[in-house]
């Protein structure tokens, strides 16, 4: 097992710090085990910024700079600008749509509605349920009706003003007793428009069923029952890069989009359709990209930006101001949770039952696959024997809800983890003693019926992160203001102030489930240029942060043993990378790079081979030549590939999942799955209720860390997302109606909010993933929340069933005691 | 939109009455938030960024003359000797960069409840004046009839706020806001309080808990009482936990808050209460310290 640890403030440990205690079965780290055979093995030596090591992110300067140049900063000669008309209520009938006066106002060059639409007029991530512009029916506060294209946002702006709408407001339907009783509160779309598996207002939903189910028997069996409903309010990606695009009408009556997004190819898929194209005339480059989260899986502006581009034969640039941005993407599904746990008075768990109820608002976005991670992760990673599951997404008129970092495994994290706090009280154990107790490891089977065919170290990181020390007491007779709760708006010298600390672990999903086959392609070009071989990365993976670029020119490093590697703008001109979510670009699309590496590498060999007639069968790329453990070095790439370019593309295919039973819940549904646990030190100023996060520890079995330095990030930035959400982050919404939409009421973490996040990694490889990699950027995002308000519970003794915890919570309107 | 940029202040005071509709821009860190958001859009934006004279202060061992244009930046840096109150309140304000563009004119143009400046202007006494000029002169405003409504102050359409003018500090004064992230937060709600051995008075200011900023009135007077009929002011003696408790109840009751996005009234009424009492103990505490000293 491999072993790094590194404090907040000295990330980069690189590989081979460390201990180094067993099955470094790591790749790209061969040589290493090579004692004694000095130049050998400076010859087989991989490239210190090939995988493992840790070189900076290519763009991280610019960004730092402000100089990097972002989606929003894109011009074009001769570029209008589109802006969309925006509906001021969340449930509504269209009466008429009045556009002379808008079209009238000089500068505008186009006012379309839903009837300009040449295609297609639905589209969807997963159900093609949502109308590209308004039809009839307004089912969310924030929806789309109409466009305006003019030679400046500001008389788009009052161009947009001038669009009359007639609506007949209808009351909106929003709470789940609403959602479920149409016959009394109505149909957010009518019933004969549901699509897949959506009825009534269940937008999906799935069961499970494992052991003997949750029966009166299967309750009897238990001697210890906790119970209990948990809420998680509405958390909003909140990327700085608000949604931004230029569309380029082309000569041949398709269109160039330029775009900041997650996935090109299906963002192409679903526009193809509604601008009534071919796929193949509807190009997709990535433009630079502030930011994601999952808030960039659906489509924006997109459609919109093309449509008014078709129209008007110019390039069209939409970008949205801050507030628009928090109607331009879904959120983080809301959720209420039922959980119930059956204990022996050991400790051990005997069964699980859990309802969990997640608003999807308006359109079904992602909504089918966060029900399918709610209900197949909703036990948390714990062996429980008997499990029954019900989990369902609404619709709603609420805001629209979808994809955002760790989905369904963050909501029902909070409750299953804070289950386990109740139920180590009940006990009287220690709570992370009752987790170990019934941690899941390798060999167990999920709920699922799944087996845990990979390293699950979840008693592991446990015990790791409660050895780590803790920070030390607060100095009352040396305090700074800074470090307290409420920081410079000096709300205490130290009164009231009490500390907490609390543990939690989670369980996430690694790639596109349920039988989704989202592979990756990669194309990558060998050639001399300058007198030296430089690899080309080329691949359409949207790079949004996580540092993918980063990786790709590493693993073409080790694979192909060069030092130069360039890595071609994301594009649609290559096959798709698959979405940069659920952890998979590493992967998935790093997987493909490799693949394709590989193959290039195999054919410069075999080039040699031909050429020169070697026979030894023990050759490799290293230091810019063709080597051999056996004859050392035997010829330069440069010489070898002369003028000519080995240029390859490969797919990357995960092992293949299928669909959970929609009854049971049973089946082989995930492609990895991937464990943190966390340490939250808090103080609070119990009187006012305003909380300090003292330190966030976090451990993590990452596999393989590729570039220990981006996974330490990728924790951190999880962790710290995390954190908004246990105590802040919400968007407020009242009778359908968003109310926080900004930066001054939606709060996110500043840097006086956010700890020292010190970080273990583990690195046990998964036989089945590239490298034995596992996905990282989630798992945090999953396991630390709960963390933080089991440390405020244990500084306040509230029970706290809700998140974000508010200032109230733990004052005028405290929940109640544990 | 017209945007007009004098270049000193007397042409500003032209053409602010010959544009009396005009939003005077300096910092520009609230009136361009609101322009972004499409909450204002003025017919003319009358720029001051060109007026030196307003980022300038002067103390003259009794007022400070403080320029509606200097920064909170400054305000830390240079004037936490003489207005600990305001320095304190500046602190809080938004980030570096905010402070670095931010002052007290434009929280006093904006007469937001939120504005982090009142809270503290009020306590530091009723002696504090708003410099309010126009072509027709100049007029000081009272603090405590500056604030007229909700984002709404009492000056005419032609005039611009020149400068405030602060009683320098005679006695320890301090600030408390409430926010729900530990920096870069709009007060859910705030405390300004400040001892003024001098006169036997207190000064009190809340912010975000009502129309306006506001004075708790009858917690300065049980306070102000309190400490004269006791005779505390001389002896430094300890408060005792009864006053501390009834002051802030005091301080709680003259609030009249709102729920909203921010916070609940209930919640705001409570943080005040807390607030005043440890105000009141820190600035007690330090002033027991001065008198034992100067004795």
């Amino acid at each position: 097992m491999n072993a790094r640890t590194s404090a907040q403030n000295s990330a980069g440990t690189g590989a081979g710090t460390g201990a180094r205690t067993s099955t470094g079965t790591s790749t790209g780290t061969g040589a290493r085990t090579i004692q004694g055979q000095k130049n050998l093995q400076d010859i087989r030596q991989s490239s210190k910024d090939g995988i493992g090591g840790s070189p900076l992110r290519p763009d991280g300067t610019l960004k730092v700079r402000g100089e990097f140049a972002y989606s929003s900063d894109m011009w074009h000669e001769d570029m209008l600008w589109g802006m969309a008309l925006r509906s001021p209520h969340p449930r509504a009938n269209i009466l008429s749509v009045d556009i002379s006066e808008a079209l009238a106002v000089p500068g505008v060059y186009a006012v379309l509605t839903h009837e300009d639409i040449p295609g297609a007029k639905y589209y969807g991530l997963e159900i093609a349920d949502q109308p590209a512009l308004a039809i009839d029916r307004i089912r969310y506060h924030g929806e789309s009706i109409a466009l305006v294209a003019a030679d400046h946002p500001e008389t788009a702006r009052r161009a947009v003003k001038k669009i009359k709408v007639e609506y007949e407001v209808l009351t909106p339907i929003v709470t789940e007793e609403q959602c479920l009783d149409p016959e009394t509160y109505g149909y957010v779309h009518e019933p004969h428009e549901y699509k897949s598996h959506a009825y009534g207002n269940i937008c999906h939903e799935q069961k499970l069923v494992s052991g003997l189910g949750v029966t009166d028997e299967v309750r009897a069996l238990a001697d210890v029952v906790v119970s209990g409903t948990y809420e998680v309010g509405m958390q909003d990606q909140a990327f700085l890069g608000p949604e931004s695009g230029l569309a380029v009408p082309a000569e041949d009556g398709g269109i160039d989009l330029y775009i900041a997004t997650q996935w090109l190819h299906v963002d192409r898929q679903q526009m193809a359709p509604v601008l009534g194209l071919p796929e193949e005339k509807v190009r997709l480059t990535l433009a630079g990209v502030g930011g994601a989260f999952g808030g960039r899986e659906d489509l924006s502006m997109q459609i919109h930006a093309c449509l008014l581009a078709q129209r008007t034969g110019k390039p069209v640039k939409i970008v949205y101001s801050r507030d628009e941005s928090f109607f331009g993407h879904v959120h983080r599904h809301p959720a209420k949770m039922y959980y119930e746990h059956g204990a022996t008075r050991d400790g051990k768990l005997v069964y699980a039952d859990a309802r969990i109820v997640l608003d999807g608002g308006a359109y079904a976005s992602a909504s089918p696959a966060v029900v399918g991670n709610a209900a197949s992760l909703g036990h948390g990673p714990y062996v429980v024997p008997n499990v029954r599951m019900h989990a369902i997404a609404l619709y709603s008129n609420n805001p629209s809800c979808g994809a955002m970092r760790g989905f369904g495994a963050v909501q029902a994290a909070f409750g299953y983890e804070t289950q386990m706090d109740r139920l180590a009280a009940e006990l009287g154990m220690d709570p992370v003693e009752l987790r170990q107790l019934n941690a899941m490891q390798q060999g167990d089977l999920m709920p699922t019926g799944q087996e845990i065919d990979a390293p699950a170290p979840v008693a592991e990181l446990l015990r790791r992160v409660k050895d780590m020390p803790l920070p030390p007491p607060l100095d009352t007779d040396d305090l700074d203001v800074r470090l307290l709760p409420g920081a410079l708006s000096n709300t205490s010298h130290g009164e009231g102030i009490v500390r907490g600390v609390g543990y939690s672990v989670g369980i996430k999903n690694v790639g596109f489930s349920e039988g989704f086959d989202d592979y990756s392609t990669a194309r990558v070009r060998l050639e001399v240029i300058g007198g030296e071989p430089v690899a080309m990365v080329h691949t359409a993976m949207a790079e949004v942060g996580q540092g993918g670029v980063t990786v790709h020119a590493q693993i073409a490093r080790t694979e192909l043993g060069v030092e130069q590697v360039t890595i071609h703008p994301a594009n649609t001109e290559v096959g798709s990378a698959g979405s940069t979510s659920a952890s998979r670009q590493t992967y998935m699309t790093g997987g493909a790079v490799k693949l394709a590496a590989e193959a290039v590498k195999r054919e410069l060999i075999e080039k040699g081979r031909r050429r020169y007639g070697w026979t030894q069968q023990d050759l490799t790329l290293a230091g810019g030549k063709v080597v051999s453990e056996s004859a050392g070095a035997l010829v330069s790439m440069v010489d070898l590939l002369g003028e000519d370019a080995i240029d390859l593309t490969r797919e990357h295919h995960h092992r293949p999942t299928v669909p959970f039973d929609k009854e049971t819940g049973q089946g082989f549904g995930h492609v990895q799955y991937t464990f943190c646990a966390n340490r939250a030190v808090v103080d609070v100023d119990v009187e006012l209720g305003l909380v300090k996060v003292v330190e966030l520890t976090a451990v993590q079995d990452v596999g393989k860390a590729l570039n220990p330095l981006s996974v330490v990030g990728q924790i951190q930035g999880g962790c710290t997302q995390a954190l908004g959400l246990a105590v802040m982050e919400e968007i407020i919404v009242r009778d359908g109606k968003v109310r926080n939409a900004s930066f001054t009421d939606y709060l996110i973490p500043t840097i006086l909010d956010t700890p020292p996040i010190p970080v273990e990694i583990l690195e046990l490889p998964d036989p089945h993933a590239p490298y034995g990699l596992r996905g990282v950027g989630e798992a945090p995002t999953v396991s630390a929340t709960p963390s933080i308000v089991a440390a405020i519970r244990n500084a306040t003794g509230l029970a706290l069933r809700r998140i974000p915890v508010r200032p109230e919570h733990l004052t005028t309107e405290r929940p109640g005691e544990l | 939109m017209e945007f007009l940029r004098p270049a000193t202040w007397d042409e500003a005071l032209a053409a602010k009455a010959e544009h009396p509709t005009a939003l005077p821009i300096s910092g520009g860190t609230d009136v361009m938030v609101e322009m972004n958001f499409d909450v204002h859009r003025p017919p003319a934006i009358l720029d001051l960024n060109r007026v030196t004279e307003l980022t300038e202060w002067s103390n003259d061992g009794e007022v400070v003359r403080l320029g509606a244009a200097v920064p909170y930046s400054r305000i830390i840096d240079e004037l936490s000797g003489p207005l600990p109150g305001l320095a304190l309140a500046a602190h809080t304000v938004g980030s570096p960069q905010i402070r670095n563009r931010g002052g007290v004119g434009g929280n006093l143009g904006a007469a937001s409840p939120a504005g982090d400046s009142h809270p503290a202007l009020l306590a530091a006494g009723r002696d504090v004046l708003v410099e309010a000029a126009s072509v027709r002169g100049t007029r000081l405003i009272p603090i405590d009839d500056f604030y007229v409504g909700v984002k709404r102050n009492c000056l005419e359409p032609d005039e611009l706020i020149r400068a405030v003018r602060i009683p320098v500090a005679d006695g320890p004064q301090q600030f408390s806001k409430i926010g729900t992230r530990n920096a870069m937060v709009i007060a859910v709600c705030a405390f300004g309080f400040a001892l003024h051995p001098r006169s036997g008075t207190v000064g009190t200011g809340i912010g975000s808990a009502a129309p306006t900023p506001r004075r708790a009135v009858e917690a300065e007077e049980y306070l102000r009482d309190v400490l004269a009929e006791r005779g505390l002011w001389e002896s430094g003696e300890l408060l005792g936990a009864e006053v501390i408790q009834r002051f802030g109840e005091l301080v709680k009751a003259a609030a009249s808050p709102i729920d909203d996005v921010r916070g609940t009234a209930d919640y705001r009424r409570h943080a005040l209460a807390v607030m005043a009492r440890r105000t009141l103990t820190w600035t007690w505490n330090d002033y027991r310290k001065q008198i034992r000293s100067a004795a």
